[in-house]
């Protein structure tokens, strides 16, 4: 099967390894990828900043990148939701919106293409360790993936997982907020960092690297031993 | 503005909301306590998602024939001997109700809990005029001995006080004695209110729904305090946001259900009262005469626009008990008696920009508010609307945010700049790089690194690998 990698940005710039992760975990699956290199950001930072003009031409960038692909798979919940907006966001636009609506139909978050495309649930993963599972709000809650992390991670050999109290309450990120809005964003990772180390797990995995920075950059600045993996890497070690 | 509360910058009222820690653990048990009750009222029906669809249905149905049902609704009223008036401001309907007061020669007024006479500071007008007016909904009266503090919440009003809070506003001003047991607090409020209910020359209420096909009223409580209100004093007033209205009961029904559920997590309240027009010839209590206010203040100017489905709201308050904003900040923060993810939403529109311009970006947009709303309205799209509105329309971005943004859609839209960007993004953060960190960053990731540490950007990029990889299996 043929999958274009949609990488994001953060991943690109910051986070490589969780696309190597992805890229050995897809292939490991049978799959092909590519990585067509237009691809910049979803326009997401920008866009929920109020501007709209400035973010549709990085989208529809977006969406001349991805034309001909037959599956988009991203390790991003907000970004893929980012894609799933576009339709929404190019309402009424004669050429745009069709556009917009092919690429929201073919493009996946990892772990729901793996669930509901590959029909694959064990992906004969081992990671030893403790861990909790962060469920970030664009994902689960927008994109409405809820169960296909939870699967994957079940079967992972040597994994044993706590559940996240409180773990649907939003970590503070929101992109743009977590400057803009810096007091009230300090108040609500510390209150997910102190539901996470309830847990005593040793690791935190999520599925969105912009959630894990915030959350990671704030327990290393408080010196709080929880190392943040994505889910991409844990489903990737063997 | 009416709404807005306090004179407090912004910045300054969510300080002070953030370091309250009283009003935190009292805010977040509350969320907690209801939170979970609602969730377990909307699985209890086993089709919420139908219900929901249900009620969003009938909503837009009534907002899209608003002028039908107002007439309906008023010819309704006034057959049976009632008295309506249309508000266009908020000063045409407290100078309608200054009028009543006047001819009827009031002194006191009894008060069921309403946010829109709040909207419209209906109680000082009427206190200029040298009445008294007595708050009945227990949470209201406490705000209103507690030297009229203003509502943190739309339904539960004094949910940022907790109950030795409560006792001590007791003590000092009504010279109560005993514990802060919350049976004999409200034991003490209810001593004190009932004689109040006696000696009130009028009733005011809001209005949870308006039935168009009777001209009834209808109205939600716990406390049973909206019954003595419409039902005891001679004269009865009630007023009503312009978009308040059902069909008939069997919408009534439906959006009762979806209010008692995500309000409070309960099947119905203790109280549903129902009244239709002045006491008639045969009926044993209820007003001798009865005047529904019904009030626009703004509400028309959303109609038709891009922001219409704010109206659907039932004023449940689902979307501030899930807020994790609202959680951390409280409700004064807002600024307006209209707070959390509906309040962010609303108070722009009907109090403008200038005074409310922080609220829609005082949210993640992590869509809580949309997931438990119970008529469907898309809050964290509403209040990303208002966000391109002020930047779009209004151009009240900050310039250096501005300039940000614009340099972000260029360079997210030409890979030629965004390959140089990238490129040297690591050689132009190694001052400021240590290990593979970046603990004290220069712009806009100063606020970030205040309290989080950020990455370093990656030596190779990702792109970079992927590359080379492709290369090297070729070899």
């Amino acid at each position: 099967m043929k999958v274009s990698l949609f990488a994001t940005c953060l991943v690109d710039l910051f986070q490589s390894s969780v696309g190597k992760a992805t890229v050995e975990l897809l292939e490991k699956l049978g799959c092909e990828i590519d990585f067509p290199e237009s691809q910049i950001c979803c326009g997401q930072p920008s866009y929920n900043s109020g501007f709209v003009k400035e973010s549709k031409e990085a989208m529809k960038r977006m969406i001349d990148t991805f034309a001909d692909a037959d599956y988009v798979v991203s390790p991003s919940g907000s970004c893929v939701y980012m894609f799933h907006e576009y339709p929404y966001i190019f309402k009424n636009d004669p050429i745009w919106e069709q556009r917009a609506k092919a690429l929201a139909e073919k493009t996946y978050e990892l772990t729901q293409f793996i669930v509901d495309v590959l029909k694959v649930e064990d992906v004969g993963a081992r990671f030893e360790g403790s861990v909790t599972y962060h469920t970030s709000c664009h994902m689960t809650r927008l994109l409405g993936v809820k169960k296909a992390p939870m699967i994957l991670l079940n079967n992972v050999k040597g994994l044993s997982i706590t559940e996240l109290p409180y773990k649907e309450q939003c970590c503070g990120f929101g992109g743009t907020f977590s400057v803009k809005m810096a007091q009230i964003s300090e108040q609500m990772v510390d209150e997910k960092v102190s539901h996470i180390e309830e847990t005593k797990a040793d690791y935190l995995i999520g599925a969105d690297a912009g959630c894990l920075m915030n959350i990671g950059g704030r327990m290393e600045r408080k010196g709080k031993p929880i190392k943040v993996l994505h889910i991409a890497e844990v489903l990737n070690s063997r | 503005m009416p709404m807005k509360i306090g004179s407090d910058e912004f910045k300054n009222r969510v300080d002070k909301g953030i370091n309250d820690s009283f009003m935190r653990s009292a805010v977040a048990s509350a969320q907690d306590g209801i939170g979970q009750r609602r969730q377990a009222a909307a699985d209890e029906l086993g089709n919420w998602e139908e219900w929901r669809s249900h009620g969003e249905e009938i909503r837009q149905h009534v907002l899209a024939h608003l002028d039908y049902y107002l007439e309906q609704l008023s010819e309704n009223v006034a057959k049976r001997g009632g008295h309506v008036f249309f508000a266009q401001t908020k000063e045409e309907a407290t100078e309608y109700i200054r009028e009543i007061v006047q001819k009827k020669q009031a002194k006191k007024i009894v008060k069921s809990k309403s946010m829109v006479t709040e909207e419209i500071h209906l109680n000082a007008v009427l206190e200029n005029e040298g009445c008294k007016v007595v708050e009945t909904d227990l949470g209201e009266y406490i705000l209103q001995v507690d030297d009229h503090e203003p509502p943190s919440h739309i339904i539960a009003p004094a949910l940022h006080k907790n109950k030795e809070q409560v006792q001590e506003v007791f003590t000092k001003k009504l010279g109560y004695t005993k514990s802060s047991k919350p049976e004999e607090l409200a034991w003490h409020a209810r001593k004190m209110l009932r004689e109040e209910y006696l000696s009130a020359d009028i009733g005011m209420t809001g209005c949870n729904f308006a039935v168009a096909e009777t001209g009834s009223i209808c109205l939600v409580t716990n406390e049973g305090n909206a019954d003595l209100v419409t039902a005891l004093p001679k004269t009865l007033i009630t007023v009503m946001g312009m978009e308040r209205i059902v069909p008939t009961f069997e919408e009534m029904e439906v959006l009762v259900s979806l209010l008692t559920r995500s309000a409070v997590g309960q099947k119905l309240t203790s109280y549903i009262t129902v009244f239709t027009g002045p006491r008639a010839v045969m009926e044993v209590d209820g007003p001798e005469d009865f005047h529904l206010v019904i009030l626009d203040n703004g509400r028309s100017n959303i109609l038709g626009g891009e922001f219409q489905s704010i109206l659907q709201c039932i004023r449940c308050a689902a979307c501030v008990n899930a807020c994790p904003v609202y959680r951390h900040v409280g409700g004064h923060s807002y600024g307006s008696i209209y707070s959390g993810p509906i309040g962010a939403v609303l108070s722009p529109l009907l109090g403008g920009y200038d005074d409310y311009k922080e609220l829609p970006y005082a949210s993640t947009l992590c869509g809580a508010c949309t997931e438990v709303c119970p008529v469907k309205i898309p809050l964290h799209q509403l209040l990303h609307k208002h966000r391109e509105v002020m930047v779009e329309k209004e151009g009240k971005a900050p310039i250096t945010e501005k300039l940000a943004m614009k340099a972000f859609g260029f360079g997210a839209a030409s890979p030629a700049l965004y390959k140089i960007g990238s490129k040297i993004a690591p050689t132009a953060m190694n001052p400021f790089t240590v290990g593979d960190k970046i603990s004290s960053g220069p712009g806009p990731l100063k606020a970030w690194t205040e309290i989080r540490e950020f990455p370093a950007p990656n030596k190779e990029r990702f792109r970079d690998w992927f590359k080379n990889r492709a290369k090297e299996e070729h070899v």
